[in-house]
């Protein structure tokens, strides 16, 4: 078998924010790293985040500090994130910010040179760092940047099959160039997987092609496990028109920036949407609201900025009652409310997009819009500090990590999450490969055989299925079926079409050869999208309560004793989902008070 | 709503290819990426082309649609009348992989030869301070995509493979420019600007700009001002004096 070899200290698979962080942070302590991606450097979805970096920097309200954004990131998450993460997230992020700066990065500014911060739905005060609304362009470019000014090698156009494991935990990984279809293999004794989401399992989506849950599944195959798969965020606001756009995301910047959500009969609904949970710091009334852009400390927060969950629910809701926009969503107006030079300055991504793909003037109409697939929640099993999992040498961060956002993630956040543990993921990552110097075992010979032996197979195949068909089916089931409202008849049905498409899967056949060939890449992408499908479904037949990312028709009110469990996801030895119950970890006293004083 | 569309897509590899001719249904509110992704799923399974976000933010799904460099998923389909074949072809000055996919590596070439990012120290309590005016220069060009479209209509390099070592094209110009401007950076490129990177090359016929998806005013916001940064230092003639009798550092 012809195949290329190499040879590292640390392998990062993905190269969005989580994953050049963790190289750069790999790299400045010595260790040889790689960075291993599907697209090109500089496309990972990360370049489409809009609003912010999350981080109490003080720079708007000196009042703002780590405590109050950890205070808001687990009511966020309705308590279920895991505290530590949580904690270091809030205290590291406004340094993640400031080096940014160092590498080039550009951001907006106040009145006295600082870094300016915009307010997001769910954070008590305004803290996301920005550009415009281009701030994932700012911060993957700063990051690529820095990564090629440091000359850390990238296998770009590299897509990941399989991780290699030995008796004692990573030993590297497995994959083949998209350009040529060429196997080649990395051998490593720490990897990071940092490859985002699982968004393309959905028929309505923001998230691109390269959403495909390969790294959840690639982890679940070497050993470690998933936590939380049950919560996948619905954001509120995707395009809903024309058909070919549905999906792509809206920043909630809109609604930070004076957007308000309308119905039909043009109420501004989400006031008939305010939970009990968060009612003592939101608005009553529409002027109270309204004064509130202006004038924080006298005013409480307008209810279009509840965190995400709540907002896509009541959108939902006016939808099904029959209050939505001519296509099926509802209305999101800046234009009536601030003029056309402020909306263009503050918001130019999405004039240009709205002029681009829909023919809307967002200064003169209000744009229409609806729940679209944005962010799991759920993702590998890590220690908080490490962003270890539960094999030897395997770590993770980002998106594909697990436990920071709880049930529910608020805007702002990720961008911070994935700097804050894609630094400390590299750092222990490369401590783990020092450790481990002297000591290597070569990679099994046959493990690599059987590796090219799989990923060739659809090309074996004679008559077998279409992947593109395959593909549509899965997000057509997730969509109907385990979508942002569910029911256990609705998930029991989808794990039985799941069984079926699994059979499908089985049995792909795809057209042509090796070089570049989008069908054979979809065909490989397909198990792994099934098994993440699977987990979240299995999560969400199992959690009988209403909490974030999760809501259960039959059950929809939160449960206290479901408040203090975690969904685990792992593999069988025949390859099956399993899941168990595992308790959440207990915050120490010092941080729980936080939750009593500001209450 | 819906129609037949006539498509020409280039199909090929680097020992050559030719265009092929598909009947493809198009509905309202279309873009050519939805098309090419129609005949992926239903006609041609292995037709090679590279997207992304499919919403003109990372700059992926660069072709050339009769004839000119665009976006294929900002390039709606109701800019064609139903019955006006619709050409995609691959970008013509990087070489063919596949289909619509090209090798674009001089660029990631280019980007790693410019002498990096060198701020000057943070203020004493750790923040850097700059005024949004003073930023907002340079934070034009970091609007920049990297879809390449400007690289690919350059005259200098389009049809002249030659001038590819000696010229990094208008992207990478419109970087240097924006280091250039960049309130924090120390370090003086003007010199690689001319040397390294063929700024003198560029006669500022503005077809870049023409065809920058992000609306960039590459030349009379970047490489005219650069220009004119680089003129002043070799033409000025204490500068230059200073430089022959080595009394100036060279930075």
């Amino acid at each position: 078998m012809e195949l290329e070899r190499h040879e590292y200290d640390v392998v990062v698979i993905g190269a969005g924010g989580a994953g050049l962080r963790a190289a750069i942070a790999a790299h400045e302590t010595g260790a040889r790293t790689a960075v291993v991606c599907k697209s090109l450097l500089g496309k990972a979805h990360t370049v489409m985040a809009e609003g912010g970096i999350a981080a109490a920097m003080a720079n708007a309200y000196p009042e703002d500090n780590w405590r109050v954004h950890f205070r808001d990131t687990m009511r966020g998450g309705k308590m279920l994130n895991h505290w530590r993460m949580a904690q270091l997230h809030a205290q590291e992020a406004p340094d993640r910010v400031r080096e940014l700066e160092d590498w080039g990065a550009l951001f907006d500014r106040t009145p006295e040179g600082l870094i300016s911060q915009r307010d997001f739905g769910g954070h008590r005060y305004a803290r996301l760092a920005h550009v415009g609304d281009r701030t994932g362009l700012e911060l993957i470019r700063t990051l690529q940047q820095r990564t090629v000014a440091l000359g850390i090698d990238v296998y770009m156009e590299c897509t990941v099959t399989r991780l290699l494991t030995d008796d004692s935990g990573i030993a590297g990984a497995f994959g083949y160039w998209r350009e040529s279809g060429r196997f080649v293999t990395w051998e490593a004794p720490s990897v990071v997987l940092a490859t985002g989401g699982i968004g393309k399992t959905y028929k309505v989506t923001s998230n691109s092609w390269e959403y495909t849950g390969d790294g959840h599944s690639l982890a679940l195959q070497a050993g470690a496990t998933l936590v939380n798969m049950e919560f996948v965020q619905f954001h509120p606001t995707g395009m809903v028109w024309p058909p070919s756009v549905r999906g792509i995301l809206v920043t909630e910047s809109v609604r930070g920036d004076g957007g308000v959500l309308k119905n039909s009969a043009g109420n501004r609904f989400m006031f008939d949407y305010i939970p009990d949970f968060f009612r003592k710091e939101t608005a009553e009334t529409e002027d109270e609201a309204d004064r509130w852009y202006t004038d924080k400390k006298n005013n409480r927060r307008p209810p279009e900025l509840l965190p995400r969950d709540e907002v896509a629910r009541a959108i939902n809701s006016e939808v099904k009652a029959g209050r939505g926009s001519p296509h099926g969503g509802v209305f999101l107006d800046i234009a009536s409310r601030r003029d056309a030079d402020y909306i263009r300055k503050r918001l130019p991504s999405m004039y240009h997009q709205f002029k681009e793909l829909a023919d809307v003037d967002i200064t003169t109409e209000a744009m229409e819009v609806g729940p679209t697939c944005h962010y799991v929640m759920g993702g590998v099993e890590v220690d908080p500090d490490t962003e270890a999992a539960r094999v030897p040498g395997l770590y993770a961060a980002g998106e594909v990590a697990g436990g920071m956002h709880g049930s529910n993630r608020l805007g702002g956040n990720s961008l911070s999450d994935l700097l804050v543990f894609g630094r400390r993921a590299g750092v222990a990552a490369a401590e783990h490969a020092s450790k481990t110097a002297g000591a290597r075992a070569e990679v099994a010979e046959d493990a690599l055989t059987e590796a090219a032996r799989a990923a060739l197979a659809p090309f074996d195949r004679d008559g077998g299925e279409n992947p593109y068909t395959v593909q549509h089916d899965l997000q057509q089931t997730m969509h109907d079926l385990v979508g942002i409202i569910r029911t256990r008849a609705e998930v029991e049905q989808a794990l039985e079409r799941i069984a079926v498409l699994r059979e499908r899967v089985a049995n792909l056949s795809v057209e042509g050869h090796r070089q570049y060939n989008p069908g054979w890449h979809l065909a490989l992408d397909l198990p792994h999208m099934l098994v993440v499908s699977e987990c979240i479904a299995r999560a969400a037949l199992e959690r009988e309560e209403s909490r974030g990312g999760h809501t259960r028709d039959d059950f929809p009110a939160a449960d206290p004793e479901w408040g203090k469990i975690n969904l685990i996801c792992a593999l069988s030895p025949d390859g099956d989902v399993t899941i168990r119950r595992q308790p959440l970890p207990t915050m120490p006293g010092d941080l729980a008070e936080i939750f009593e004083e500001n209450a | 709503m819906t129609y037949d569309a006539t498509f020409r897509v280039w199909r090929g590899d680097a020992s050559g290819g030719d265009l092929q001719t598909f009947t493809v249904a198009v509905n309202e509110g279309e873009v050519v990426l939805d098309i090419i992704h129609r005949l992926q799923a239903t006609q041609a399974g292995d037709l090679a082309v590279r997207w992304n976000c499919k919403a003109g933010k990372c700059g992926s799904c660069s072709a050339e649609i009769n004839g000119r460099p665009r976006l294929m998923c900002l390039t709606r389909m109701s800019i064609f009348g139903e019955d006006e074949p619709v050409t995609v072809t691959p970008l013509r000055t990087f070489p063919v992989i596949r289909d619509l996919v090209t090798d674009v590596s001089y660029n990631y070439e280019k980007a790693a030869q410019i002498p990096p990012f060198a701020p000057r120290p943070r203020d004493p309590d750790g923040n850097h301070r700059m005024q949004q005016i003073d930023v907002e220069r340079p934070q034009e060009f970091r609007k920049c995509i990297e879809c390449f479209l400007c690289q690919d209509t350059c005259h200098v390099v389009r049809d002249h493979e030659e001038n590819k070592a000696v010229f990094a094209g208008p992207r990478f110009l419109i970087r240097l420019a924006e280091l250039d401007m960049h309130p924090l950076d120390v370090r003086d490129r003007r010199d690689a600007a001319q040397q390294d990177f063929g700024l003198g090359y560029c006669n500022i016929t503005k077809c870049c700009t023409e065809v920058c998806p992000e609306g960039i005013h590459l030349t009379d916001n970047g490489i005219i001002p650069l220009k004119e940064r680089v003129v002043d230092r070799r033409y000025d003639p204490i500068t230059w004096l200073g430089s022959k009798i080595g009394r100036r550092p060279r930075t």
